[in-house]
């Protein structure tokens, strides 16, 4: 395979598939059709785009709120700008606070004091947040997945344990986080009582209901998957009388995974959604509690920094379902594995 | 006279909506080990049912399938099936494909000798040099071929074919056949085979078993084939036998076809 078809290939399973018209103009394929395919695939999204922050700094400069106008992308941009120097401002603060211990500390020695190592307190920063918001929405996801993903597979093998547990996934599924939020924090106070916890109880708590709300569409999916598997390859599996065993991870799973696959990025999708609404409530440090706190404090620049905090949120939706994309992709045994 | 393979009074019965249908009813066919026999008939008149019924994989309504002298309860490798479709799992290479069922039939054997006995069949279907190739990188012929290399290598006492070749192109439809021309002169396996087509029945078969149009379907005719073996094509094309052979078909499929013309006119 050339290197071009891979790099189209690689481009495509990792959902830029708009840059391939790029790559063939690179190389010189019918170079009008190229342009053509450019102006659609990167020209009207653009023009999109340019529309939407039109209208937005637009309508923002009409709208006065209790806190001073609505902020338009430029006071966005530049409240982003902000978060960035924050974070940075607050990196090197605390290089300077271990740059001081340090002398401290051999001061100390000098003197033959005892010394106590001290650790470095400040606040968050908007990317300490992030990063807790992602460790948060991947631990629910694992959790939804460790219990969504057995589950789902003993659904799909069985119509009479699909039957029993039908009616409870049909109850709990449109259940909302803020309903679930309140029980699971109650029951993580009572049941999480480590003198000495691993983990923070609102991180518990915002992981748990992130697994409660995402954990359906990879149940369903995953029953749904092993429920259709091809019946011309349970016939193979009858004629070679392979074992419930083999049968399972032989053929079931196999043909299952595309849909499983399907049922994780789902979940991953609504997982994100939901960690949101979970850390408000919750407070667990992350970007959910990043919108609340910017919402009580109230200052004029609040508008703008919870949009920023939309955006973030969106963009890293987006990435993520890109990621579970190209996974998925990697699954899917219809396309013929590229080799190297 | 008793067979190798054997079905007596074979029947299928459907439970309908009004009233049970009956595809298939005393169907009796008997063949000697060794013997090719292929079934042909109108579409829909039942011969996959008779094949799966004779698979397992398919319940038996009434009668039975006999298998060197044993009552056959549901599948088992002990009888090869080909679908129309090769229906090979996807995410297993050619190779892994026929290994799945090698390691079922030959559980003691050593891991080199399952190895061997699959590569051996793999290249008997002429696919020795695409043992890693997953059915997705392989032509339609080609999985036919997995297909019937996965069948061979389970030394089955019987070989089914339904329709194997349906799919494929005319020209590749004709390789196959050389192909299972020559591997049944080499490994004089007992076979029956679903066919619609009367030139690829005469082709391969020793003998050529019609059946009646349904419901209630039965054996209408049997023609013996009597071409010697090794066969060649070309020379069966220019022996008169073989068009005396091929109108016998013909005249009973369009007899049937008759039959079922003027069969709702008398209802
Ligand atoms: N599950 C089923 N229930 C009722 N009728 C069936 C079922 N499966 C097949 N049939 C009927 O049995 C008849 C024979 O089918 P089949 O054996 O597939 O025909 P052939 O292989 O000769 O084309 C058809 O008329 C079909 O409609
Ligand atoms: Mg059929």
């Amino acid at each position: 395979m050339s290197n071009k078809v891979r790099v189209i290939r690689g481009l495509d399973m990792v959902g830029l598939g708009l840059l391939v018209p790029f790559v063939k103009l690179a190389t010189g394929e019918a170079p009008r059709t190229q342009a053509r395919e450019i102006l659609q695939s990167v020209g009207l999204p653009v023009l999109a785009i340019g529309a939407f922050l039109l209208a937005w700094s637009l309508l923002a400069s009409s709208v006065e709120t209790s806190i001073g106008s609505v902020p338009g992308p430029i006071a966005v941009a530049t409240e982003a700008g902000n978060l960035v120097a924050d974070h940075r401002a607050e990196r090197a603060k605390e290089a300077a606070f271990y740059e001081r211990m340090e002398t401290l500390k051999l001061k100390y020695a000098e003197e033959g004091k005892p010394w106590k190592d001290r650790r470095y307190s400040g606040k968050p920063t908007y990317f300490d947040q992030i990063l807790t918001s992602l460790k948060t929405v991947f631990a629910g996801f694992v959790l939804a997945s460790l219990i969504a993903v057995p589950l789902g597979i003993l659904c799909g093998l069985s119509d009479r344990f699909y039957a029993a547990l039908n009616p409870l996934i049909q109850v709990f599924k449109p259940v909302s986080p803020l309903a679930w939020l309140p029980i699971v924090m109650i029951l993580v106070s009572a049941l999480y009582t480590s003198a000495d916890p691993m983990f923070e109880k609102s991180f518990i708590s915002s992981a748990v209901t992130v697994a409660l709300c995402s954990l359906w569409p990879t149940l369903v999916n995953t029953a749904l998957g092993v429920a259709s598997v091809d019946p011309d390859h349970m016939n193979v599996a009858r004629v070679l009388k392979l074992s419930q065993m083999e049968r399972v991870f032989k053929i079931v799973l196999p043909s299952a995974l595309p849909l499983i696959f399907t049922g994780l990025r789902l979940s991953l999708g609504v997982g994100w959604m939901v960690l949101i609404a979970a850390e408000m409530l919750a407070q667990n440090p992350g970007l959910g509690k990043f919108v609340w706190d910017m919402f009580q404090n109230g200052s004029s620049q609040t508008l703008a920094q919870i949009m920023v905090a939309v955006f973030t949120i969106g963009l890293i939706g987006f990435a993520l379902d890109r990621m579970m994309s190209f996974v998925q992709s990697l699954v899917s045994f219809d396309v013929a594995p590229a080799k190297a | 006279m008793t067979g190798y393979l054997e079905m007596y009074n074979l029947g299928k019965t459907y439970p309908g909506a009004d009233g049970p249908a009956v595809i298939v009813e005393g169907f009796d066919l008997s063949l000697q080990q060794g013997e090719f026999v292929s079934l042909i008939g109108h579409s829909g008149c039942g011969k996959s049912t008779v094949l799966s019924m004779v698979a397992g994989l398919n319940s038996i309504s009434d009668g039975g399938v006999v298998v060197d002298g044993r009552e056959i309860d549901g599948p088992g490798p002990d009888r090869g099936v080909v679908f129309q479709a090769p229906s090979l799992l996807p995410w297993f290479t050619a190779f892994d494909n026929v290994m799945l069922g090698v390691n079922k039939v030959f559980a003691h054997a050593t891991p080199a000798e399952r190895s061997d006995i699959v590569e051996h069949y793999l290249t008997v279907v002429g696919l020795g040099d695409a043992l890693e190739k997953r059915p997705a990188e392989l032509s339609g012929g080609m999985r036919q071929r997995v297909g019937i290399a996965r069948a061979l290598a389970l030394a089955p006492k019987v070989l089914l074919l339904d329709e194997p070749f349906g799919m494929l192109d005319s020209l590749t439809r004709l390789e196959l056949q050389d192909l299972l021309l020559q591997v049944r002169d080499r490994e004089k396996i007992t076979t029956l085979m679903v066919t619609h087509d009367v030139d690829e029945a005469i082709f391969l078969s020793d003998r050529v078993t019609m059946m009646t149009n349904g419901p209630a379907a039965r054996v209408g005719d049997i023609l013996p084939i009597p071409f010697e073996r090794p066969r060649e094509r070309t020379a069966l094309l220019e022996s008169d036998e073989y068009y005396r052979l091929r109108e016998h078909l013909l005249a009973f499929l369009e007899g049937q076809e008759l039959k079922r013309g003027i069969a709702p006119a008398a209802a």
